[in-house]
């Protein structure tokens, strides 16, 4: 009995063992723009304040005002927006993957005995941990550190602080899931630019990373709530702060679940789709 | 053993006229052009041999060499490499063959070398200590132990091909595609590359299909050349019997080569 275990457990690994050391990889590589992680530390503790002060202005100096979250969560939201934005954004992509779909390197990446959508899901789940662990914690602490009503507060229990590790990843996850299609478009488009912008720039709007899906009006929020967007980085954030806890919290997981299922599955088709009419250009 | 017979593969490229109206006009219907890459390209290549793919640029080289590695899947035609069909076992045939395009890279940018070579061992999922024999054996080969914890974009160009070629042949394929393997470099590093390509046909059999602009490599290297042109088989034999034809007596080597296509229409 064991001894099949052993044997599927090693089997599995085989499996895996591309993504997981493609992973790694990207990750050590990543690390090593910390230049770039130090002005992305400065530019988003800046951006944060901007918004923070923006907020409080709005709120009027009430803490809490009928028919909307409470200023403390939306202060915390803009913080875990500011020091995780890089697990969650859709404009940033692998400018790489890019290049190699535009002018065909792709090629080389072609005569890999591997399935290439995991191999690229994985690169740039790879990329969004790595630049966010260069620059989340100095955020956070500057943010901790500052005094209310513009600091950050922590989660109202562990249990909260948990959950949302686990559904940031997976907001990442769905995130990934999502820019995969921006490089299934540039199969087809052929353009560097072109499929990155378009979803980049309708999701960072319905992603509540421009304005916080709470305090949207409730058509547009129920609307939302049928999309995998809202689960990106909201649902993260807004279970950090209590807002979304227990059962609650429990099934809106079972969803983000859903949704990374959902988009690896058709992702996967649709990048298996545009591989069969892909000319690799050149000569 | 590779044996193409009767490949034809075409593409549509859409026709541009000059001109704003035109340019609007294409938005709403577009109008295009069929080009023949490779118009019925047959050949067999025995194993262990090096056979040199000459033709001017446009000529159906790479589109051929995608084909046989299983990237593209051509419109007509039958082929076979190592006893697969390419594009229907892609990823079986993937294990058999190893490639170098000499104009674009397979390691990664960022990270000391043996960490690229370390992901290809996972990626073809290699056995480490079949992994650790052939890469000391290439790593000795090709002389890349000096630089061989640098990253990838701190080494000169003659570095990289070399450890682009140790790259490609990490998971110990029978047939190597090399795609201008000596492009832009320096004569040092022209010598040892091709003392290396020599060794690993002689040593292990190792079957290779060599393009190149640079008739040196091919006189270096092989007397067997086949010569494509406009998407079709213009020659296939040796280099020696052309050398020898009347027109090309005394002729350097890139005149007689430039004759060919003169000959055939090129």
């Amino acid at each position: 009995m064991s001894a099949v275990k052993t044997r599927t457990m090693s089997t599995i690994k085989d499996i895996v063992r591309p993504y997981v050391s493609m992973f790694r990889i990207q990750f050590i590589g990543q690390l090593q723009y910390r230049a770039a992680a130090w002005a992305g530390i400065s530019t988003q503790f800046f951006f944060g304040f901007v918004f923070v002060m923006m907020y409080s202005a709005f709120y009027g100096g009430e803490a809490v005002v009928v028919g909307v979250p409470s200023l403390q969560m939306i202060i915390s939201y803009q913080w875990l927006k500011q020091a995780f934005l890089m697990m969650v954004v859709l404009w940033s992509q692998d400018s790489d993957l890019l290049n190699q779909i535009v002018s065909g390197h792709v090629a080389y990446s072609l005569c890999r005995p591997v399935d290439l959508y995991s191999l690229w899901a994985s690169r740039l789940f790879a990329n969004r941990v790595a630049r966010c662990a260069l620059r989340f914690a100095p955020v956070l602490i500057l943010a901790f550190l500052l005094p209310a009503p513009y600091g950050m507060i922590p989660p109202p229990n562990f249990g909260s602080g948990l959950l949302f590790i686990v559904s940031l990843l997976l907001g990442s996850l769905v995130a990934v899931g999502m820019s995969m299609f921006v490089y299934v478009l540039t199969f087809v488009t052929m353009s560097r630019e072109g499929a990155r912008l378009l979803i980049g720039a309708s999701a960072d709007f319905a992603t509540g990373l421009i304005i916080p899906i709470p305090l949207m009006p409730d058509w547009l929020q129920r609307a939302l709530a049928l999309t995998p967007f809202p689960y990106v980085a909201d649902l993260p954030f807004r279970i950090y702060a209590g807002d979304i806890a227990g059962a609650a919290a429990g099934a809106a997981m079972g969803v983000q679940a859903f949704w990374v299922i959902t988009l690896g599955i058709t992702g996967w088709l649709a990048f298996r789709a545009v591989l069969r009419r892909t000319v690799v250009q050149g000569g | 053993m590779i044996t193409l017979n009767g490949i034809r593969k075409s593409f549509k490229v859409a026709k541009r006229k000059p001109g704003a109206k035109a340019a609007l006009a294409a938005m709403f219907h577009r109008e295009y052009n069929i080009v023949n890459a490779v118009d019925g390209v047959s050949f067999d290549i025995p194993d262990g041999e090096i056979v040199g793919y000459i033709g001017p640029n446009g000529a159906g080289k790479s589109t051929s060499i995608k084909v046989m590695s299983g990237i593209l899947i051509p419109d007509e035609g039958t082929c076979t490499v190592a006893g697969l069909t390419p594009w229907t076992d892609r990823k079986r045939l993937a294990r058999r063959i190893g490639a170098v395009f000499g104009q674009r890279t397979q390691l990664w940018w960022d990270v000391p070398i043996i960490d690229s070579f370390d992901l290809l061992r996972d990626i073809y999922r290699t056995p480490q200590d079949e992994y650790k024999r052939s890469r000391d054996r290439l790593v000795d080969a090709l002389d890349i132990g000096a630089f061989i914890n640098t990253p990838l974009r701190q080494v000169s160009l003659g570095q990289r091909m070399r450890a682009e070629l140790a790259a490609s042949l990490l998971h110990s394929p029978d047939i190597l595609f090399l795609d201008e393997p000596t492009i832009g470099l320096d004569a040092v590093s022209k010598l040892a590359v091709r003392q290396f390509i020599r060794e690993i046909n002689a040593e292990r059999g190792v079957t290779v299909l060599l393009t190149t602009h640079d008739m040196h490599d091919i006189e270096a290297l092989t007397d067997h050349i086949i010569l494509i042109g406009k998407g079709r088989i213009l020659y296939n034999g040796t280099m020696s019997a052309v050398k020898s034809s009347k027109t090309a007596e005394g002729l350097p080597v890139e005149e007689i080569v430039a004759g060919l296509y003169k000959e055939h229409g090129l």
